[in-house]
């Protein structure tokens, strides 16, 4: 075991672990926030999808022990940005969610998409998104609100 | 008859030559032939062509993973500067080092190679020793190195070295590293600079 010291969505917090633990779990388990969900435990689904240092990443896959000083941002914080409260309102507006249990890890990763390509061609969308699975096939309103979340940033959040 | 001091200096001339004739064998070994470069050049091939190297010298828009060479898994696709795209970067998996509890491979700067130093064909076929010679020494190609530079990188470029360190796969087993230890790649690829980086003609 060893203890971290860790920044979660702004806020310092202490774990204290096995270093080989994946963050995905220190999350659900130890702090409780269980907002991010587990998939598929091999990186391939999203659904774990969390911001470290700024980087979309599967937090099932990677141990506490490689995170570091570097801020992490989940699903319940990720409105404190612009853009992730935009896309969670296009979110709503598009009424994209049917089961729900993908969504967390495709704003994530529509939210590291937008903070980088402000006006995001079907391609662009279509390749930063072609690692969240969606079992309810939600692709088309994903791809709409995507968009209409690009708009509304370019309108300055109006 | 001849003097004690003449011969006392003929001995000393004559250790002096085989001095120096051995202390030259030692500090300034013989250019390797270009036969021998050639010989050390497939050793090289032999690396750089298994599937810890090739597998990230693909010539799509995607990486490889496993012995195998099976497309990387969740999509994932090169990207502009080879590092993935926003949402699906090859650091948000890949890390610093090795995670070997979730059978993640990582290391420093994990990118693809640039398409201008693919290793195989857009059928995943790799490439013959000729073309990846050709590519590897084509200064235009590969980063403008030249002789000295490609060994400096296959010394020191630590994604090449993390080839010998892979890590462990998901189920906990090791990965195949290269065929021949990173000492001996670096060996072979001494030989082969040595020689004047020849290709194989075909």
């Amino acid at each position: 075991m060893a203890t971290y010291q860790l920044n979660v969505n702004g806020q310092r917090r202490e774990v204290n672990v096995d270093p080989s633990t994946p963050l995905l779990w220190v999350l659900r388990e130890d702090l409780k926030m269980t907002g991010t969900k587990f998939g598929c435990g091999i990186s391939a689904c999203g659904a774990c999808t969390i911001h470290v240092g700024g980087i979309a990443t599967r937090s099932c896959i990677v141990p506490i022990s490689h995170i570091g000083d570097r801020p992490i941002v989940t699903i319940e914080g990720i409105a404190q940005d612009s853009v992730g409260q935009a896309v969670q309102n296009a979110w709503v507006e598009r009424d994209v969610v049917q089961c729900g249990y993908c969504q967390s890890g495709q704003i994530m990763s529509a939210v590291a998409l937008l903070q980088s390509t402000t006006k995001p061609t079907d391609q662009n969308i279509e390749e930063s998104m072609g690692g969240n699975l969606c079992r309810c096939g939600t692709y088309p309103r994903i791809r709409e609100a995507i968009k209409t979340a690009a708009m509304q940033l370019a309108k300055g959040g109006e | 008859m001849r003097t004690p001091q003449f011969v006392l200096s003929l001995l000393f001339v004559v250790a002096g030559a085989l001095w120096l004739r051995s202390s030259a064998g030692a500090e300034i070994p013989a250019t390797p032939t270009t036969a021998q470069g050639l010989a050390a050049w497939e050793q090289v091939y032999s690396v750089l062509t298994s599937p810890r190297c090739i597998n990230c010298h693909t010539a799509t828009n995607y990486p490889q993973q496993g012995d195998d060479r099976h497309r990387h898994v969740a999509n994932v696709v090169r990207g502009p500067e080879g590092k993935g795209v926003p949402g699906l970067n090859c650091a948000g998996c890949h890390q610093e080092t090795n995670a070997d509890s979730t059978g993640v491979p990582g290391g420093h700067n994990w990118h693809l190679a640039p398409l201008s130093m693919r290793w195989q064909d857009i059928n995943d076929r790799a490439l013959s020793s000729s073309a990846v010679c050709r590519a590897v020494t084509d200064r235009s190609k590969n980063n403008n190195l030249d002789g000295p530079g490609l060994l400096k990188h296959h010394e020191e470029e630590p994604l090449v070295k993390w080839a010998w360190n892979p890590g462990h796969r998901p189920d906990g087993s090791m990965r195949t590293p290269p065929p021949m230890t990173h000492e001996e790649f670096v060996a072979a690829t001494r030989r082969w600079v040595d020689a004047g980086t020849p290709c194989p003609t075909r």
